[in-house]
């Protein structure tokens, strides 16, 4: 089924191998992320460290192995939050109507009218700076985007004639809302959901290139370029090779979520 | 001399590409058009006549093939003809006019502009001409105030004059052929009737040929010269107008003609066993074999030709010398008659009136506001036990409203709606979309088992329970497993109504039970409802706009006229003298299946006032034929006595309204 | 059309009052607060409580709100805790640069982007459709930091030196200067939102050639070019009105990033500061800044759709 798609196919491939890589660090890294090696710093790729060594001379291809985890992490964190968030509101203002929903549909643009990054910006100033907050914080950000796609979609169904069928059966509100509406809205969500992993990967790497999302020494790629900075005119690999892996791994999200939107019809 | 064709198709066959293989779309299709006729396209949805029409035109979507055949206009070949060629051909010579009116029109430009930008295409005028042009045309279509008219955005017009712009539009290349397909579909039947009239006046004026496809075949035979019947992407007859109706020939015209309702409440609705064929799974040989009563071996062998047996008369069957020696089936089986219902009401209105919308005090003070939606005004009357009672109007009257104020989905804004029966459950509803009533990411087993759940069934007697209601409305037990997205229209409704069934109501608002169905579905879901009801000892109120249909299901039946109900009386009396003018003009309207009636409707001018404007006095009188005077704008129409169960709301005395309309019956 | 307009007017106040909520909201969960900020760690409870009375941080949160509203509406937008200036004129300063480089790449996005993105519908599934999409595919999936970082490299290094790696010129020192410093941020953000254009606009005038409407322009004999010109623009013009509305937000994010990589004075490192230092009067403000910035511009983009949809503009 999935390998029709070459879109799905193509990105669910190169998911699996990030999980894989994810998943299987701690075991396959040539060498320990936090060891240093003084007299092979910044070395280009080559036999004994395969894609180079950074500033401190740890070896490339084992921090961007195990920066995996902290990405894949986050990104899949921060959406989870975020649908756990937005998915229950968006629902009940959508079937509820009327005035709730005017008012949690302000809160929503209040919220949205914050670029996402800004708005997880303020989150880390209050809580200040760690790999937790950053999760927290762009969660909290994607909650509002989710909430009003989930609305829009309930706000559909609420007329849709199964829905008044149950209504004259005398179901419960909260039977109708997630027994009949709710099943018809996962599509949008599951397609919205993988789409978005993608970008929160890239917020919560420019949180660690900021400086304000995971910190030192955990090796995170957002944080590897962020240390890589200074020294990008001494040997660019400590940039280009977490980078790649920044620009794959997104990639390969946005694929699968195409992929999937044009699998589940179009929504 | 013999004239030769203006429109001349052989042996036409398209195909789809699609991920389960070639869709066989049309097959082998052939027949002429020659200049100055109109010739009717008659076919049920799977037909193939849309893609017929798209064909001619060459405005294929891409995945489309023309596998063999010739398409030849005014002797060229347009299957060959360059892009080029075709566009000088298209809006020019051949002019195609669509089903959603609204959809042709761009939404970003005035009308009129729309319409001059034919004329610029194809003539390269002088400024100012081609506007000039499309005044005229909009004058042709009867559009009054074509100036003003013409500087308006398309949402700013109603359904109808969005046709007439659109037909406004078609004419303005003057065209040879005009292709029309559905046009009339989603208009209201007065609407209906006045755009009929015109595209026969258009005809007579313009003198161009008309392609009319329709799957309406009581509207093709009012307009139609000669008629063709696709079934499943073949053509199975053709034949003058007159001879069709009077004599079908193969089996699927007469199954049709058979299942339509007869205004007269006595004939029709005779159902045609089976399904329209999946294209991914065609039966061997003839198309409608496994469908058909006279099927025999040799009509499986292979496809039947179509064969010329009369003059100008063709078929595709082999038995058809044995058909015609069959009596027609219509006479038979007439659905019993409605039962006149107890004493006792069941459901009652009473002055009920519902509005929607509309801003608050402040807004409307501050001159912001909008006035509500007077859906439903005033309003009462009553639905007796184990009767049916059926609600007819056009589109804004109400009687949708009405329905759902009946099961509680809506609460009337003044008024009281009574039940007397113990749980409020025990009125349910039946909607008229088949697609929308039954949540798609449930199965059906599950859909059906919710309201036995709400009555307290468990387990295997639930279970049991959804197999007798899936048995009672004629559908197999494993239909229980499957989603509602490999089940027709016609499946899809036998569900929806055994999900109300399953809740063992007294009371079953049926809204538009049948509307989005085929002819030929349609008559069996008929039948089933009809058995149903008086198994459960129920009461139906059913609302429609299908006149035709009411006459045979209803005992009595109520008028609404935006918002108000204006007549209302048993079945036999409505249909008959005295009536409301809107009534009698409602039935004029019904185009009836049968070319020696072709009568002329009587007109309604102007469009249905908004609902947040309702003319005062009676809402009627902007349109009425018959308004007498001042009292008819000033006062509201008292309700008049014409017998115990016969009430009409009109100024005009009972005896004028007797004496004034004929016998408006068959 | 009047009506419409004031009734959005009425709806942007609102949401901008929320917003200012949700700005004062954020930055007061803080656990240590202004004062303890100022007089350091080891100040002692009693001076922390003086300046706190003295700074009006005792009073109720809601009278704190109060105060700060009506300051920022009569145009008394404080002082800066860590640079001891007046927030106003910082945040004039560098809302300026800022909308320099934003200004150069919208007219950058929007002169290339938009008519890629139609090139791509029109040729739909063709090699030039396919090469479009995969382009933007990595445009929009590489972060905007590593593009920066990467233009740094190959255009910024030592040994090519055709711009300066970090840093902002006046314009007064020279048009040539000012220039060379607005390259490379402006280039990195305009990669990333031309990719996010020419998606949209590809997307708005596919849907708007698969219309209805346009097939019935096709069927009256109009040329590819009339039914692209006269038909499909102008309906495709307003979903992609949003669209740019839309990314103003997504440009906004992504000067943070962009700026903080060049070192550009602008609101984005502006924030980063404050963000650092928990400098809550600047936070505040630049904050409140931003998404009123945001905020009007989706008005305006909602009043130029409006104004553009005879559905909405005659109703």
């Amino acid at each position: 089924m999935m390998w029709r798609s070459p879109t799905l196919a193509v990105g669910g491939t190169i998911l699996i191998a990030v999980i894989t890589m994810s998943i299987a660090a701690p075991w396959i890294v040539p060498y320990p992320t936090t060891e240093q090696h003084m007299l092979d710093r910044l070395k280009p790729p080559g036999a004994r460290f395969v894609l180079g060594t950074d500033q401190y001379g740890r070896d490339l291809l084992s921090r961007t192995l195990a920066g995996a985890r902290p990405a894949l992490g986050l990104g899949l964190g921060a959406v989870a939050l975020g649908l756990a968030l937005g998915v229950p509101i968006g629902l009940a203002a959508g079937y509820v109507g009327g005035r709730v929903d005017d008012l949690v549909m302000r809160v929503v643009d209040a919220m949205l009218a914050f670029p996402s990054l800004l708005l997880a910006l303020l989150i880390i100033t209050a809580l200040g700076a760690s790999t937790g907050h950053a999760l927290l914080a762009i969660g909290v950000a994607n909650a509002p985007g989710v909430a009003r796609i989930v609305r829009s979609a309930s706000l559909a169904l609420r007329e849709a004639e199964f829905v008044l069928a149950a209504r004259v059966r005398g179901e419960r509100h909260l039977y109708v809302m997630f027994g009949e509406i709710f099943p018809n809205v996962l599509a949008p969500v599951i397609v919205e959901a993988t789409l978005r992993v993608g970008f929160a990967i890239m917020a919560g790497a420019s949180l660690s290139f900021l400086g304000l999302g995971v910190q030192p020494p955990t090796a995170d790629w957002g944080l590897m370029i962020r240390e890589a900075r200074q020294y990008v005119f001494l040997s660019p690999w400590p940039l280009l090779v977490p980078g790649t892996a920044l620009a794959v791994t997104i990639v390969a999200f946005n694929l699968f979520g195409d992929g999937l939107r044009d699998r589940l019809g179009a929504t | 001399m013999i004239p030769s064709p203006l429109l001349d198709i052989r042996a036409l066959s398209v195909q789809f590409q699609t991920l389960e293989g070639p869709l066989r779309v049309l097959r082998d299709v052939s027949f002429e058009v020659m200049p100055g006729e109109t010739f009717g396209l008659a076919g049920e949805s799977g037909s193939g006549k849309t893609t017929l029409g798209y064909t001619i035109l060459q405005a294929l979507a891409p995945v489309a093939r023309i596998t063999s055949g010739a398409i030849r206009f005014e002797g060229r070949d347009l299957l060959s003809a360059s892009e080029d060629e075709l566009r000088r051909f298209r809006g020019r010579r051949i002019a195609m006019v669509y089903q959603e009116p609204r959809s042709a029109l761009d939404p970003t430009m005035r009308v009129g502009a729309q319409i001059a930008e034919v004329v610029e295409i194809h003539e390269r005028p002088r400024s100012g001409v081609a506007l000039r042009r499309a005044h005229e045309l909009l004058e042709l279509v009867n559009i009054a105030d074509p100036v003003s008219v013409a500087r308006r955005y398309p949402h700013e017009l109603s359904g109808g004059m969005q046709q007439r712009v659109v037909i406004a539009m078609a004419l303005a290349g003057r065209p040879s052929l005009l292709i029309l397909d559905e046009p009339t579909t989603g208009l209201d039947v007065t609407t209906q009737a006045r755009i009929l009239e015109l595209v026969a006046d258009l005809k007579r004026r313009v003198g161009a040929a008309v392609l009319y496809i329709s799957h309406d075949l009581a509207v093709i035979a009012q307009v139609a010269d000669r008629v063709g019947v696709l079934y499943a992407g073949e053509l199975v007859e053709v034949a003058p107008t007159g001879d069709l109706f009077a004599q079908p020939i193969h089996p699927y015209t007469r199954g049709l003609l058979d299942a339509l309702p007869h205004l007269d409440g006595m004939h029709g609705l005779t159902p045609i066993e089976g399904r329209i064929p999946k294209l991914t799974a065609l039966p061997p040989g003839c198309v409608f074999a496994p469908r058909c009563r006279f099927a025999e071996p040799a009509c499986t062998a292979a496809t039947p030709p179509l064969e010329s047996v009369a003059p100008g008369r063709h078929v595709r069957c082999v038995r058809w010398q044995t058909v015609i020696a069959t009596p027609r089936r219509s006479t038979q089986a007439a659905i019993a008659p409605a039962p006149a219902g107890r004493d006792v009401p069941l459901l009652e209105f009473e002055h009920v009136s519902k509005r929607f919308g509309g801003a608050g005090v402040v807004a409307r003070l501050l001159g912001m506001g909008a006035p509500p939606v007077r859906a439903v005004d005033d309003v009462s009357f009553d639905v007796r036990a184990e009767e049916v009672v059926a609600l007819v109007g056009e589109s804004g009257c109400g009687k949708t409203t009405l329905g759902r104020l009946a099961v509680r989905l809506l609460r009337p804004t003044a008024g009281h709606v009574r039940f007397a029966a113990p749980n409020p459950t025990d009125a349910q509803i039946v909607f008229q979309h088949p697609d929308s009533s039954l949540n798609p990411m449930k199965r059906i087993g599950p859909s059906l088992a919710r309201p036995l759940v709400l009555r307290g069934l468990r387990g295997e007697e639930r279970r049991r329970r959804v197999r007798e209601l899936l048995e009672a409305v004629r559908l197999d037990p494993d239909t229980s497993a499957r989603r509602p997205v490999e089940l027709s229209g016609g499946e899809k409704q036998r569900v929806a109504i055994a999900r109300a069934l399953a809740m063992g109501p007294k009371f079953v608002v049926l809204d538009e039970p049948v509307s989005a169905l085929d002819v030929s579905t349609q008559a069996s879901i008929i039948r089933l409802l009809t058995e149903l009801r008086r198994a459960l000892g129920a009461s139906y109120l059913m609302i429609t706009h299908d006149l035709s249909l009411v006459r045979h299901v209803a005992a009595r039946i109520g008028v609404m006229y935006l918002g108000r109900l204006v007549e209302i009386g048993t079945a036999a009396e409505v249909f008959r003298a005295p009536s409301h003018p809107y009534t009698r003009a409602l039935l004029s309207a019904v185009p009836r299946p049968d070319p020696a009636a072709r009568g002329r409707p009587i007109r309604l001018e102007g469009t249905v006032p908004s609902a947040q404007h309702p003319p005062s006095g009676c809402r009627f009188h902007t349109r009425c034929p018959q308004k007498i005077g001042r009292v008819c704008e000033e006062v509201e129409p008292p309700w008049e006595r014409a017998s115990a169960t016969h009430w009409i709301a009109c100024h005009i005395p009972i005896a004028e309204l007797s004496r004034d309309s004929k016998e408006t019956g068959p | 059309m009047t009506r419409y307009a004031l009734r959005r007017l009425a709806s942007i106040a609102l949401i901008l009052l929320l917003v200012s909520v949700i700005v004062f909201a954020a930055v007061h969960v803080l656990p240590g607060n202004a004062a303890t900020l100022i007089l350091g760690e080891y100040a002692t409870p009693e001076a922390v409580r003086t300046l706190e009375r003295e700074m009006g941080l005792d009073r109720p949160l809601l009278a704190q709100y109060a105060s700060w509203i009506g300051s920022v509406v009569t145009g008394d937008w404080g002082v800066s805790l860590a640079m001891k200036q007046p927030v106003a004129a910082i945040v004039a300063a560098r809302l300026r640069n800022s909308a320099f480089l934003a200004l150069a790449a919208l007219t950058v996005v929007v002169i290339v982007g938009i008519p890629l993105g139609t090139l791509a519908a029109l040729r739909r599934g063709r090699p030039v459709d396919l090469a479009i999409v995969t382009a933007t595919y990595v445009g929009v999936s590489i972060p905007e930091f590593v593009t920066g970082l990467a233009l740094l490299l190959v255009l910024a290094s030592p040994s090519v030196g055709w711009f300066p790696t970090s840093g902002y010129a006046e314009l007064t020192s020279g048009v040539g200067a000012w220039a060379r410093h607005l390259v490379l941020p402006a280039m990195t953000l305009t990669i990333v939102l031309l990719a996010h254009i020419v998606r949209q606009t590809r997307s708005g005038v596919a849907d708007v050639l698969a219309a209805p409407y346009i097939r019935a322009a096709r069927l009256k004999g109009a040329s590819t070019r009339r039914i692209v010109l006269r038909h499909a623009l102008r309906n495709a013009l307003l979903p992609t009105i949003t669209v740019l509305a839309l990314d103003l937000g997504y440009l906004m994010g992504g000067i943070v990033v962009v700026e903080e990589v060049f070192a550009y004075p602008g609101m984005g490192r502006l924030i980063i500061y404050a963000v650092q230092n928990r400098d809550v009067p600047l936070l505040q403000m630049c904050a409140l800044v931003v998404a009123s910035v945001y905020v009007l511009a989706n008005f305006a983009a909602d009043l130029a759709y409006a104004w553009l949809d005879p559905r909405i503009r005659y109703s």
